[in-house]
């Protein structure tokens, strides 16, 4: 851990040249509040979102908890996914987003919902791994390596260490080890999930956000993303949309019931999922409707 | 009434498909008949190797297709150089960067149209533009240069379409995974875009170049020569740094001819012996096209193995 940290050091310390922030100041305000549990990571205060004039998120109020893992569930259609892409401003890349109110980056305060926000710098930090596995169509180790490099890390050794150790995490170096320079679309399914996992994870983000994540894949290859997610909870924090309320019920700490781009309910997954306080959320729950 | 529809649906199976066949066969008979004619005609000058290494000349035995085939290498080099220069990015810039807003939107939207239309004109409206603006205008002369801007012009509508096709292509998915890293619109262009389009912009390149290499009239307009007796310089020289950006200048300065100025010139003349001489020079221009785009088609397989989803 302690090489780990050494290594985070040094990458931050080469990307964050051009940016005068001190990254030394939210390394320690980072250390202290991460202390307690149930610390908060993202504060939605009164979120508007619109696509051109359809309003696709009402009022959106939501506290997402530090090192823990969130899931947000809902029928199709719900604005969950929407809600999601706007943790990394992923709606930014299509014209005709507008956001109103705010979401609060805590510990170091920053609305990344606001228009002068540094998109790459939040990107870096917020992960994002997709509904499809979207490897890039080239080698494995260059699929992982690629957010390092856009991050402006160039020491070979030091990517090579970065690589292997996000292989690792992502629960996938034993099987690709051999092969980092096979391309990625060699692996099957459930390896290129992984393998997004580990490219989302090797720039140390402080949130990964998962967008269905295992919605294409099959039950063996979706058990193993779902252990892989909860053991990346010791180091990250995870918001996680899925349409599978089991799986909701398997993986997170905490779930939010969407409906028409409203948060019906926001709770421990325990508690929503055995006594629900709405009866919207209990209908769905049980299947009378979605 | 059932038997009857039966009857005329089975008749048309029979009818459609030979009809279908003879066009094709008529087609494809046409250009066979065509090259195997060509090389009759043209096979004792083809199998004489000073036919490639002499210059043009009154006495049709003595006449070769040197300054021609040199001039056609030279001049398709140029404009498959400027019209990859210019259409890459204009194609880029219309898929990735164009706003789409205000002014500028509609000055995009009107190039947008445009370019669909500007593979539809004819080609010595090309020459006739050339000849206004880089012979007159800019004084680079009746160059290769010219030449080969000029026969850029006329690719880059072709080459522009292809590679916003081949950029359409790329899944939305790929893309949102580099910006999802952190990765800034420039470096998702180079790392991503350019290279997974690289196979369509080829194919782009292969029909635009296929095109051009055949073409007359823009290169009479703006002045190529019918008779050369010369070849433009090396640029190499034998002291370092072995390139003199002198002698290269001169290169792109010198005048020239093609090869389909050289069948041309030999086909309008009197002697049956020269028109030995064309059917050979077409075979040779036909063996130059296949070989040009052979080499495109297989960088494009190249890329496209690399670079498959």
């Amino acid at each position: 851990m302690v090489m780990v940290n050494t290594i985070i050091d040094s990458i931050k310390s080469l990307f964050l040249g051009a940016t005068n922030r001190s990254m030394e100041d939210i390394k320690s305000k980072t250390k202290d509040n991460f202390k307690r549990e149930g610390d908060v990571k993202l504060e939605v205060k009164e979120l508007n979102f619109y696509y051109g004039e359809f309003k696709a998120l009402k009022n959106i109020n939501l506290k997402i908890p530090t090192k823990k893992i969130t899931a947000l569930i809902g029928p199709s259609g719900c604005g969950k996914t929407t809600l999601l892409r706007c943790f990394n401003r992923m709606h930014d890349l299509y014209p005709g987003s507008k956001y109103e109110g705010s979401i609060i980056f805590h510990p170091d305060g920053i609305n990344i919902a606001s228009p002068h926000i540094d998109l790459l710098d939040l990107r870096r930090r917020v992960g994002m791994v997709f509904q499809r596995p979207n490897p890039f169509p080239k080698s494995i180790f260059e699929n992982v390596a690629y957010g390092l490099r856009v991050n402006g890390v160039r020491d070979k050794k030091l990517i090579k260490e970065r690589v292997e150790w996000a292989l690792q995490s992502a629960a996938l170096w034993d099987e690709v080890k051999d092969r980092l320079d096979a391309n990625a679309y060699s692996l099957s399914g459930g390896q290129q999930q992984r393998l997004c996992i580990a490219r989302a994870i090797a720039i140390e983000p402080d949130i990964v956000l998962f967008d269905e994540p295992t919605s294409a894949l099959d039950p063996i290859s979706t058990s193993k993303i779902e252990e892989l997610i909860m053991t990346l909870k010791e180091k990250l924090t995870i918001i996680i949309v899925t349409h599978n309320m089991q799986q909701a019920a398997r993986v997170s700490d905490y779930t939010g019931f969407m409906y028409l781009g409203e948060l019906i309910e926001f709770d421990k997954t325990q508690k929503i999922f055995t006594i629900p306080s709405q009866k919207l959320t209990e209908d769905y729950i049980t299947g009378r409707f979605g | 009434m059932n038997k009857k529809d039966k009857i005329s649906d089975s008749k048309a199976d029979i009818i459609y498909p030979i009809f279908g066949f003879i066009g094709f066969f008529l087609v494809i008979s046409f250009l066979v008949t065509l090259i195997i004619d060509i090389l009759i005609d043209g096979y004792e000058k083809l199998v004489d190797p000073s036919f490639y290494v002499s210059y043009p000349s009154r006495f049709p035995e003595k006449a070769g297709i040197l300054s021609g085939w040199v001039g056609t290498t030279l001049v398709m080099a140029g404009a498959i150089f400027w019209s990859l220069l210019i259409g890459i990015p204009a194609g880029i810039y219309l898929e990735e960067y164009a706003t789409k807003r205000g002014i500028i939107g509609k000055i995009e939207h009107i190039i947008e149209l445009n370019i669909n239309n500007l593979a539809a004109v004819p080609a010595i409206i090309y020459g006739l533009l050339a000849l206004g603006i880089f012979v007159y205008r800019f004084q680079l002369g009746e160059s290769i240069l010219t030449a080969g801007l000029t026969l850029a012009i006329l690719m880059l509508p072709v080459i522009v379409v292809n590679t916003r096709e081949a950029i359409r292509r790329i899944p939305r998915d790929i893309r949102e995974g580099a910006y999802a890293v952190g990765a800034t619109k420039w470096d998702t262009v180079r790392d991503h875009i350019l290279p997974y389009s690289l196979g369509g912009i080829l194919t782009g390149l292969i029909i635009a170049a296929s095109r051009a290499i055949g073409e007359t009239a823009p290169l009479v307009t703006i002045g190529a020569l019918t008779f050369i007796a010369f070849l433009p310089p090396s640029p190499f020289v034998s002291e370092f740094p072995f390139l003199s950006p002198e002698k290269a200048w001169e290169l792109f300065m010198s005048p020239f001819t093609v090869l389909p100025i050289q069948i041309f010139n030999w086909v309008s003349r009197p002697q049956a012996a020269f028109q030995i001489n064309a059917a050979a020079a077409g075979f040779v221009l036909l063996i130059l096209t296949v070989l040009m785009n052979a080499l495109a088609y297989y960088f494009r397989q190249k890329v496209r193995r690399k670079y498959i989803w």
